[in-house]
């Protein structure tokens, strides 16, 4: 068992963390009430190299490993959930090319996704279908070379900027994942506004009316689209989620440290008073499991091992519903100021609550994660 | 049997339970395979056998039995790492 970081992966932090620190957290509380990112920010991403960073050298990527992709995803969710939002989908569209694109579309797309030239997302959920991913009702339909989609798809992150989506739908009745260009005539967009939290993820619902693409656009094969491409892909996600949660309940936690030693009530800091010490020890040990959590799945993800699927789940599992009860708890040290938005523990808050619905609720997790220990019994 | 076959019913084994399956047994008509069996199957092959599973293999034939597992990695080149560790010893 090795527990450690490398010197490699703890100087990506340091890198990582002065990033976020400068150039993320103090404009995250306004690009929340903008709901919105700046194009400043995803410029930035880009030029440092940090958008598809897990697409291997051999397709034109960084390639870097897992944990230390762990750790990019913490570091930027500690500083503002919408940005981490923005890798999470952008690396998933990134994870199912390498996984199951063919060719001519890896070598298409995935450079122009690594240099951020175009961002993906991934368009899944419909107005009537979500955890249940067999139950969408965009089709495609073949006609001559070409397949002709029709159907709406809400939730999607960044929808309103994405140039490359990955869609799922059912071709000849199966379900089977498409890439989707934006400039597509037939494709519009309309954003999705007052969401409860990662406000700047710029939202969007698909209106998708006789898009016609190349049939050289479908990823992977017919009937292969949610048990193989979907899958390939959220387990991306979850793991991106899982970190960035992580990245949350830190973010809490250091507020709560600093909040806790200035704020004097009884004329002592609340630091001091023993029911705050409690949910300060709770938060410091919660955020290290999840964390370990983390690098667990991360390091059984990078050796390609089968189990990966159920560590990355379990560690999204646990570290959503840490970061949100680690963010309840924050807001309630902060007392009235945490319930304002001068101070970013609000935020934290309503980001928190979205990990535990996203990329797998909860409750999905609690249906799923039984069964799988129960092939291992 | 031979060895790939058998590591193959080893691994499917955990989701076919109290169930002897045979070499071309349809594991898709046994109506057990879900959606936890897909990627894990996927990345079992990969890792145990040294082979890499493209879009163009996926085909249900390619995976609907122990035979054509077997026939899917041998095709592929795939070694089991205990005949490798063997060849070497």
């Amino acid at each position: 068992v090795k527990l450690e970081l490398t010197s490699e992966q703890r100087q990506a932090r340091a890198e990582y963390r002065a990033f976020a620190a400068a150039e993320v957290a103090p404009h995250a509380g306004q690009w929340d009430r903008d709901e919105a990112l700046p194009p400043e920010i995803i410029r930035k991403l880009a030029e440092r190299g940090w958008l598809g960073t897990i697409v291997p050298k051999e397709f034109g990527g960084p390639g870097i490993d897992m944990i230390t992709y762990g750790i990019l995803t913490e570091e930027l969710g500690r500083g503002c959930s919408s940005v981490r939002s923005l890798l999470t989908v952008h690396d998933m569209v990134c994870q199912a090319l390498v996984r199951w694109g063919s060719k001519g579309q890896r070598e298409q797309f995935l450079p122009r996704l690594v240099s951020g030239e175009i961002l993906g997302a991934f368009a899944l959920s419909e107005p009537n279908a979500g955890s249940d991913a067999k139950g969408i009702a965009t089709t495609a339909e073949k006609d001559g070379d070409e397949y002709v989609l029709n159907g709406r798809k809400r939730w999607i992150t960044f929808a309103q900027i994405a140039d490359l989506f990955l869609v799922f739908l059912q071709c000849e009745g199966k379900p089977t994942a498409f890439l989707l260009e934006r400039q597509t005539p037939g494709l519009s967009i309309e954003p999705t506004k007052g969401l409860l939290g990662t406000r700047a993820t710029m939202l969007g619902e698909m209106i998708i009316d006789g898009c016609r693409v190349p049939a050289g656009n479908m990823v992977g094969r017919i009937g292969f689209g949610v048990s193989h491409v979907v899958a390939a892909a959220l387990e991306q996600g979850r793991y991106s989620v899982a970190c960035g949660s992580v990245g949350i309940a830190q973010a809490c936690l250091d507020a709560s440290l600093a909040y806790s030693r200035e704020r004097v009530q009884f004329g002592n800091p609340i630091f001091d008073h023993q029911l705050i010490r409690a949910m300060l020890t709770d938060m410091i040990v919660q955020v290290r499991a999840a964390r370990l959590m983390c690098y667990r799945a991360g390091h059984l993800r990078e050796t390609g091992d089968p189990g990966a699927f159920m560590e990355t789940m379990a560690a999204k599992y646990l570290a959503s519903t840490v970061a949100a009860k680690v963010a309840t708890d924050a807001v309630q040290i902060h007392g009235g100021n945490g319930c304002t938005d001068d101070y970013p523990v609000s935020r934290y808050f309503r980001d928190a609550k979205v990990m535990e619905i996203i990329e797998g609720s909860t409750q999905i997790q609690q249906m799923v994660m039984p069964r799988f220990e129960f092939q291992e019994f | 049997m031979d060895q790939t076959q058998g590591k193959i019913k080893e691994f499917l084994s955990r989701f076919f339970k109290n169930h002897d399956l045979q070499p071309d047994e349809d594991i898709f008509a046994l109506g057990f395979v879900n959606s936890l069996l897909a990627m894990q199957l996927v990345a079992f092959v990969e890792k145990d056998f040294g082979i890499r599973v493209e879009d163009e293999d996926l085909d249900l034939d390619n995976f609907r039995s122990i035979n054509a597992i077997a026939q899917l990695v041998q095709r592929k080149g795939g070694t089991p790492p205990a005949a490798a560790s063997e060849a070497t010893a």
